[in-house]
């Protein structure tokens, strides 16, 4: 196996930053260093590892290193692989679709309200479909909140109704209505075999059959959610992980404002 | 009980008594009613199991049939015993008949009670040596292969497909996992139902079916046996249908049940009257079959801070041993749980942690103690996680913690890969093996940190249990005390399967078996 560490062999590429032609980054600029793990379901013996080789070179990883290999059962074995990857992308030319509002802080999403609307906002979220966790809903409900970011029902000027897990859709729409809601919070945290993306587009679909679709601002959130995700799906915003109930506020009340539903 | 943390043994007491009032005090409501899952629970017990043509399990539909006629406070021992004795038919049969129409179980003549009462015992003995046979069968592999000493690897397989279950199973029982459980599909907790026979599709788990539970136990067999070591099999009991899943497993040889009511209330929004009466049948079928329990403190920490509400851990631990006793639940099976659940933030938490799960270990000395990975503060960087993961098998093998679930580094991420599941399992077997004895080489300092955080959590604990006392545990649940959540007595899912038994009700298992067999 060729270690790393006594490599003395000239690296004979180009050392400066192109932005057209990203590479990843290990100790060098445009070395292409990546590291992966995988397993394969064969035995642990010199074939396998050539197989963990070849399939890493298919990948597109030059020299790639077998750094450990380890059965996992009798026909499955697990590798970290090392190796340069020797694609490229422009990094100039990638256009991501990301919220675009500012985030407030809790008092300014307050006074943002109090200035625009007059009233109180009513948040209204649950954790749909046959997903028991509530992990993310209540990161962004409940008043502790989470990682020091107090949750909506913290905030002065949101009624923040947190209905927990397992909501059906209907139930869901029909505790909107009844409440007057303004913003719907839909989070998702199982997404084996897609089942999340099946109970969002059913949501998006139960209202506009219902003709309710514009009555809200509807807003959906979870460990694999994107705006562009979300977006695709007939929601207004998507959030994904790191993001906190000033995000979905701000968003929220000034998307509102955009659509002239202030006062 | 050994005593590092100084604790205040009077309040240890304090505490016990308590909670034996609160359980009391309950234990006169779950015995005036019974409910549409303990009668579905006698009557797969009696030996009632298929579906009818529309895939609705016998059970259900008998006890369906009962709750029309307005007859379930009679219970179903003693309308299918009265039909036994009328018929001359095996309660199966009684069973296919009420589901083809055959058989009104209201228009029967009503025979004599001790009749009635002979033949439903005739069966039910029959149903309690199979499963004592299954307990001899776990304690002769135990017998032989001896059972480990430490901590029992835990670990947790979820596909959605059973057979791939087994393969993900086996391979990890080979990597030296002690305990698998397979997790349930999400949902099936508030399926008022069990659904039937060997299942592909589950969203976030497997559907537990007693024809599961048969493939997965036979495929741990064989590695118990290539392995020479017992592997323990762990299911759910929690949900609607605690009981009859306690049954599915006393008589399929399941080793290590989860069965919390107070979970389901406060995680599952299940009805609080209801799942206390489920839970006492469940938990007396768990200790005859010699099941060790699992209980759902763990999770109060997922919603609730694991700093500020550590108290509420240990609370309910006190309430949570004082039902188990009640239901003949011995010590040794109440795998009381608690977490590794404070974030990594903050400062000394590793401390807080060891004094949390040294406490447990001191006040509960021969419980299996359950205790659970980080979850909520696991990311993406899973570099980061296994470094957590590390920390929580410290505290395991410094305090002995006997069902050690092992953290995967992906917990954040995803449901774990095979890979994974290997990786956690080889991060415990190194701490475990290298820090062996580390727990009996130390002592705390007096007066320091990890005595006087164990101190206070316990002076809470206890002054929140007389509270309860006072509230009674119904009012305590009103009043949103564990994990921040509210639960109404009337609200929730599940009352409507709650009845009032009247003087032909019998239940002979609770007979046959609180306090029985087990070890």
């Amino acid at each position: 196996m060729s270690s790393g560490l006594y490599n003395l062999h000239k690296a004979d590429f180009d050392k400066t930053l192109d932005l057209k032609k990203l590479k990843p980054y290990g100790d060098t600029m445009n070395d292409g260093k990546v590291q992966m793990s995988f397993t394969l379901p064969v035995k642990d013996d010199e074939k396998g590892i050539e197989a963990a080789r070849q399939y890493a070179r298919k990948m597109g990883i030059d020299e790639p290193n077998v750094a450990h290999h380890m059965p996992l059962d009798k026909e499955f074995t697990f590798y970290v692989v090392y190796g340069s990857c020797v694609h490229t992308i422009d990094y100039d030319d990638i256009h991501v679709l990301t919220v675009e509002s500012d985030v407030m802080s809790m008092e300014e999403v307050n006074e943002y309200i109090k200035e625009h609307f007059g009233r109180k906002l009513t948040f209204i979220g649950a954790s749909t479909g046959t997903d028991a966790h509530t992990v993310g809903i209540d990161a962004i409900m409940n008043r502790k909140g989470f990682a020091g970011h107090y949750g909506l029902e913290r905030f002065e000027m949101i009624e923040a109704i947190n209905m927990g897990s397992q909501v059906l859709n209907e139930e869901f729409i029909a505790k909107a209505v009844e409440v007057n809601a303004d913003v719907l919070l839909v989070s998702q945290t199982v997404t084996q075999k897609d089942v999340h993306i099946q109970n969002l587009t059913e949501m998006i679909e139960l209202l506009e059959a219902e003709g309710l679709r514009d009555r809200f601002i509807v807003i959906c959130g979870g460990p694999r959610i994107t705006h562009e995700l979300a977006k695709e799906l007939g929601y207004d915003a998507g959030f994904g992980p790191g993001k906190f109930a000033e995000d979905c506020a701000s968003f929220a009340i000034t998307e509102m404002v955009k659509r002239g539903m202030g006062k | 009980m050994a005593n590092k943390l100084n604790l205040d043994l009077s309040l240890v007491e304090q505490a016990r008594k308590s909670a034996a009032k609160v359980a009391d005090d309950v234990q006169g409501f779950i015995d005036l009613h019974t409910t549409v899952t303990v009668e579905r629970a006698v009557c797969r017990l009696l030996g009632i199991d298929n579906v009818n043509d529309v895939d609705v399990p016998l059970p259900n539909v008998v006890v369906d049939h009962l709750v029309e006629k307005g007859i379930l406070g009679g219970g179903v021992s003693f309308y299918v015993g009265n039909a036994m004795v009328e018929t001359g038919l095996t309660p199966q049969e009684i069973a296919e008949k009420v589901s083809t129409g055959e058989l009104d179980l209201s228009k029967l003549p009503v025979h004599n009670a001790e009749e009635i009462r002979d033949a439903v015992m005739a069966v039910a003995v029959a149903t309690t040596e199979r499963i004592k046979g299954n307990v001899a069968k776990r304690n002769e592999y135990l017998a032989q292969y001896g059972d480990k000493e430490g901590p029992y690897l835990y670990v947790i397989v979820a596909t959605g497909n059973i057979y791939e279950d087994v393969t993900q199973a086996v391979a990890a029982a080979k990597q030296g996992a002690d305990i698998i459980a397979v997790i349930r599909t999400t949902g099936q907790s508030l399926l008022d139902y069990v659904p039937y026979g060997a299942t592909t599709e589950g969203f976030g788990g497997t559907y537990a079916t007693q024809e599961n539970f048969r493939i997965m136990r036979a495929a741990l067999d064989e590695v118990c046996e290539e392995e020479k070591r017992y592997i323990r099999l762990c299911n759910y009991c929690s949900g609607l249908c605690m009981p009859e899943i306690a049954a599915m497993g006393a008589l399929e040889r399941l080793d290590v049940m989860l069965n919390d009511a107070l979970y389901g209330i406060l995680f599952r929004d299940i009805n609080m009257q209801r799942t206390i009466v489920d839970q006492y049948f469940s938990r007396v079928i768990n200790s005859y079959a010699g099941v060790i329990i699992n209980t759902g403190e763990d999770n109060y920490l997922t919603t609730a801070d694991a700093v500020e509400e550590a108290h509420t851990v240990l609370a309910s631990q006190f309430l949570n041993e004082a039902f188990a006793l009640k239901a003949g639940l011995r010590e040794e099976q109440q795998g009381l749980g608690h977490a590794f659940e404070i974030s990594p933030d903050v400062e000394n938490g590793f401390l807080m942690e060891l004094a949390q799960a040294e406490m447990a270990r001191e006040i509960f000395p021969k419980a299996p103690l359950k205790y659970m990975p980080p979850t909520k503060f696991m990311t993406g960087n899973v570099f980061r996680g296994h470094v957590q993961d590390a920390l929580f098998n410290m505290v395991t093998i410094t305090t002995g913690q006997k069902l050690h679930l092992l953290g995967m580094l992906t917990e954040a991420i995803h449901t774990p890969f095979m890979s994974d599941r290997a990786l956690a399992i080889e991060n415990a077997q190194y701490i475990f093996r290298t820090m062996k004895d580390f727990g009996s080489e130390i002592e705390f300092k007096q007066g320091g940190f990890i005595q006087t955080r164990a101190q206070t959590v316990l002076a809470k604990a206890a002054d929140l249990l007389k509270q309860i006392e006072k509230l009674g545990l119904f009012g305590t649940l009103e009043k949103g005390i564990f994990a921040d959540i509210k639960r109404g007595k009337d609200a929730g899912k599940g009352l409507s399967g709650v009845v009032t038994k009247n003087d032909v009700y019998f239940n002979p298992f609770v007979d046959l078996m609180k306090g029985g067999v087990c070890l």
